[in-house]
């Protein structure tokens, strides 16, 4: 499978890949890892006339503690999350998340903001960003704005960013010692989730439930109110309209929602 | 056309290229070297992998000008010649982890890989390591054990005489329970 025939630049800083989409971002996509958007263009899914490759602009590459949050650049890869320290110590729950996309070698390549701003609601990374509260940095020529990862999607593949932003940052809080699990059901090796649930501090995120990545609200709010776990894992589906294909029923994901939860909460209790 | 210079196997290479132009196939029909296979073109098989700056990577699913100024490592390069098999390589030769062949060269890239980041595996960790490497002849067993001995472990020792991993699940994370019991418990 060949992609249709595209333009290509490699600029080597943000100020570079801005000035592009700038000029052209009708018609251009962003090239991070490149594990999302190649696999499309070789079914000819999608065909930009110009790809920008961010993957190798160091500045958009670290994690940095920064007050009470955690500083991730955009193009920081999911290998870097599993195998960083400051993660481990303060958002445990991004690195064992990370440490589930693909397989090794697409996780040696996949970046957290090429996850993001895909926009897959069957990716894992959205979910847990959701769980924990998290903030997408945009950047364009117009100045920088963060979004609350809550305002972040609009629908399938969909999200606010506009032709000419670059995702550049990701910020999440640090959650230190608060429990948190996340449950991710496949059938089989390196597949994508059937359904996935990510807890952190009592806040909880689905993975493909819906258009979008979705914060489990009933659970959450029954949580606040004081109810069990079993009562609220119970209402871990509601208000969720997950598809339905080869992989699951609406029932069944709605099934796996319930369940998921309760492990993960369970074990998020520790 | 874009001009890429890759040096593939320690030794430099240039040529004007497609931006489309997929690294798998510039590494067997524009360098002409053909260990690397393309098995499903679809970034599950793993028959592809290479090392790119010393990192296991699935060249169906990047594109030549992406390695361009880097360094990538095909199975053709990993040993000086056949009387002097890679560590790798020879732990393959010796515990026959290979059947029909075709995935062969991607699995003991991505061991290569795996073994960088972890010099010596558990059992449990070879399996999950190798996740993304697909054999069809399912010859499973041999690989993992062509692994652990590649690792200066004992496979017997590390797998028990029977073959199966005792230990459990590394991490806090339940990657995958296998099957569901049908009722919300």
């Amino acid at each position: 499978m060949i992609p249709v025939g595209f333009d290509y630049e490699r600029p080597d800083s943000v100020d570079g890949a801005l000035a592009l989409l700038a000029e052209r971002g009708e018609d251009a996509k962003i090239l991070a890892g490149g594990h999302s958007l190649l696999p499309v263009m070789k079914l000819r899914l999608a065909a930009p006339e110009l790809v920008i490759d961010i993957g190798r602009i160091a500045e958009l590459r670290y994690i940095r503690v920064d007050g009470d949050e955690v500083a991730i650049g955009a193009g920081t890869r999911h290998h870097d999350l599993e195998a960083s320290a400051e993660i481990a110590a303060e958002v445990p729950l991004l690195g064992a998340v990370a440490r589930t996309v693909g397989d090794p070698q697409v996780r040696h390549r996949g970046t957290i903001g090429g996850s993001l701003a895909h926009a897959d609601p069957a990716s894992d990374l959205p979910a847990a960003v959701l769980a924990l509260g998290g903030t997408v940095v945009l950047r364009s020529p117009r100045g920088e704005r963060s979004v609350p990862i809550t305002d972040f999607y609009t629908g399938v593949f969909s999200t606010v960013m506009e032709p000419d932003e670059l995702v550049v940052e990701i910020r999440v809080p640090r959650t230190g010692t608060a429990g948190w699990a996340y449950e991710k059901f496949t059938r089989r090796a390196n597949d994508w989730a059937i359904v996935g649930v990510a807890v952190v501090d009592g806040r909880v995120g689905l993975v493909n439930m819906g258009q979008t990545p979705l914060r489990a609200s009933a659970t959450e709010a029954a949580l606040a109110g004081g109810a069990s776990i079993d009562e609220a894992a119970a209402l871990a589906a509601e208000g969720t309209d997950p598809p339905a294909d080869l992989a699951g029923t609406k029932a069944y994901r709605a099934h796996l929602a319930r369940v998921l939860t309760k492990r993960a909460l369970t074990t998020a209790q520790g | 056309m874009t001009k890429v210079q890759i040096t593939v196997n320690g030794e430099a290479t240039a040529a004007d290229v497609e931006p489309r132009l997929l690294l798998a196939h510039y590494l067997r029909d524009t360098v002409g070297l053909k260990a690397t296979n393309i098995g499903c073109d679809t970034t599950s098989c793993g028959a592809c992998t290479v090392l790119l700056d010393g990192e296991s990577v699935k060249s169906c699913t990047l594109l030549a000008v992406q390695a361009d100024a880097q360094e990538v490592t095909t199975m053709e390069g990993l040993s000086a010649d056949g009387e002097h098999l890679h560590p790798v390589a020879a732990a393959f030769r010796a515990e026959h982890g290979l059947q029909c062949g075709f995935c062969t060269p991607g699995m003991v890239m991505a061991t290569v890989s795996l073994l960088k980041e972890n010099p010596t595996p558990t059992e449990r960790e070879i399996r999950e390591g190798l996740e993304g490497n697909l054999c069809r002849c399912t010859g499973y067993h041999n690989i993992v054990r062509s692994v652990i001995a590649a690792s200066g472990q004992d496979p017997d020792t590390v797998q028990g005489l029977n073959g199966h991993a005792e230990t459990a699940p590394s991490g806090g994370v339940e990657v995958a329970p296998g099957f569901s019991t049908g009722s919300d418990s």
